[in-house]
């Protein structure tokens, strides 16, 4: 999987049956330090993830699986949102 | 998936008997702002795109999970017309 960030939605009324219901996130994949690493990319989510979100997600025939037995033709789905981080140790309060 | 603009279509007849009847449809694919991004795609068209329209585009295996495609050489296929798209924050 890689990581990503959401960077805004698809909207599309006509489309394969298999989408219908399926929200369509535009995904910018990152390094770890959080630069863009790669291109911008259209997934579909199986996470409840939204815009601004730090989240990961997996290519190719997998990318179906968090749907079956429904058949969702994607290539790309977000599985999992990347909790923020904890505020660092020894910060004043 | 990627987005992509309908810029033209293609007419084989000679070709794999699992995909006589199938639609198959010239693409470019797009950045999400719109620029051009890559070289172009032959996709199969399963929701009745047309010249001009922005589509959605599932690649690789997954490609043969749209419409009837279950056995087709395919790896590229048309799963959606874009309405609009929203970019929020980030790179696009």
């Amino acid at each position: 999987m890689q990581l990503a960030r959401v960077i805004g939605a698809v909207v599309s009324t006509m489309k394969d049956r298999g989408l219908h219901g399926r929200k369509l996130l535009v995904l910018q994949p990152l390094a770890p330090a959080g630069s863009a690493a790669g291109r911008a990319l259209v997934a579909v989510d199986a996470a409840g993830a939204g815009a601004g979100e730090t989240v990961f997600f997996v290519r190719g025939r997998e990318a179906s699986f968090p749907f079956l037995p429904e058949r969702v033709p994607t290539d790309a789905s977000v599985v999992g949102i990347v909790d923020p981080r904890p505020p660092d140790a020894g910060a004043s309060t | 998936m990627i987005l992509a603009k309908v810029v033209g279509t293609v007419v084989a007849t000679r070709k794999d008997e699992r995909l006589v009847g199938a639609k198959l449809l010239l693409v470019q694919p797009m950045e999400p702002g719109g620029a051009p991004r890559g070289g172009h795609l032959v996709a199969v068209d399963t929701v009745d795109a047309g010249a001009g329209e922005t589509v959605l585009v599932v690649g690789g295996s997954s490609a043969r999970m749209a419409g009837e495609l279950k056995e087709t050489p395919v790896d590229a296929a048309i799963v959606g017309i874009v309405d609009s798209v929203e970019v929020t924050s980030g790179r696009g």
